[in-house]
């Protein structure tokens, strides 16, 4: 059997959910979400410090959906709308969690793997020294991303990356990432 | 020159770069999908600016936000500023981080390791 998106992602619909949303990730979507979960934070009186790093992170996180998506083959856009991914925003008791997925092909999973398991492996001091690194050393992609998400957000969150990646078909699987904020 | 002056968005920052006054300014929110289209203007007002600049300009960075599309950007940015720098005039960076914020303490010491610029960072208490 294959994985179940759905059930994927009624399972990440726990805790105090800010911001539930599957489907096409656009530049307009990026910006409802990011107001939507701002304004929610107002609400719980959250700290300026926590408030920044939040959004930060989901910028980030968002964009890196926006900035890699893949175009997927004809027989899944009947599945999934164009540009799919899914983002959910938690607060628990003592952290906030951003959830993101999207489909990833097969042959890139390794290179994601191998990224992320490196940087969940460095020290604080190493995860600067790579930022500034890539910072003045790599171009911008022509859709203007440069490689810097991930490491921002283990830098800026001060935890590990929990991903997994399920397989969906032969081709395809999908690629979850889970990003902690302390409060 | 002509001034160059930009009205901030929910996405990208206000700009007001004043070369008679030899006054720099980034304010707001740099957090655009794509940051090289907005500020490819930016870069090329400093390239036209660094033919006559001031003896001292003055820049003053005030963000809020920006994500990492634009920190390359701003590194580009900042690189002009560093040409002029070389030359005879003189350029200073004002780096404004409100008192709690050390990501964006750390973001201006991260750039002022990079670039040959003196930087002033300077903290906004409320």
């Amino acid at each position: 059997m294959s994985f179940d998106i759905n059930e994927y992602y009624s399972r990440l619909n726990g805790g105090d959910v800010l911001m539930a949303f599957k489907g096409s990730i656009s530049s307009e979507l990026i910006s409802n979400v990011l107001e939507v979960v701002e304004s929610k934070m107002d609400e719980y009186s959250e700290s300026s410090k926590i408030r920044k790093k939040v959004y930060n992170v989901l910028v980030e996180s968002l964009q890196n959906l926006y900035h890699h998506i893949e175009v997927l083959p004809d027989e899944m856009q009947k599945m999934f709308d164009d540009k799919f991914g899914i983002l959910v925003v938690s607060r628990q008791d003592d952290k906030y969690k951003i959830s993101t997925g999207n489909f990833i092909g097969q042959d890139k999973v390794d290179v994601l793997r191998n990224k992320i398991d490196k940087i969940n492996s460095m020290t604080r001091e190493e995860l600067k020294d790579m930022y500034k690194f890539i910072l003045n050393h790599q171009r911008l992609s022509e859709k203007g991303g440069g490689g810097l998400g991930l490491v921002d957000i283990a830098r800026k969150t001060g935890n590990q990356l929990d991903y997994t990646f399920e397989k969906f078909d032969d081709t395809y699987y999908f690629f979850n990432l889970d990003v902690f904020i302390d409060l | 020159m002509e001034a160059l002056s930009i009205e901030g968005t929910a996405k990208t920052p206000s700009v007001k770069f004043d070369g008679q006054e030899g006054v720099i300014e980034i304010k707001g929110r740099s957090i655009p999908e794509n940051s090289i289209e907005f500020y490819k203007p930016l870069v090329e007002w400093l390239e036209q600016y660094s033919g006559s600049p001031m003896d001292l300009t003055q820049v003053n960075v005030q963000l809020e936000y920006f994500n990492t599309s634009s920190s390359k950007c701003i590194l580009d940015v900042f690189k002009k500023l560093e040409a002029i720098h070389k030359g005879k005039s003189e350029v200073i960076i004002n780096w404004y981080y409100e008192e709690d914020d050390e990501d964006m303490l750390e973001a201006g010491e991260d750039y002022e390791s990079i670039i040959r610029v003196p930087f002033k960072m300077i903290e906004i208490v409320e």
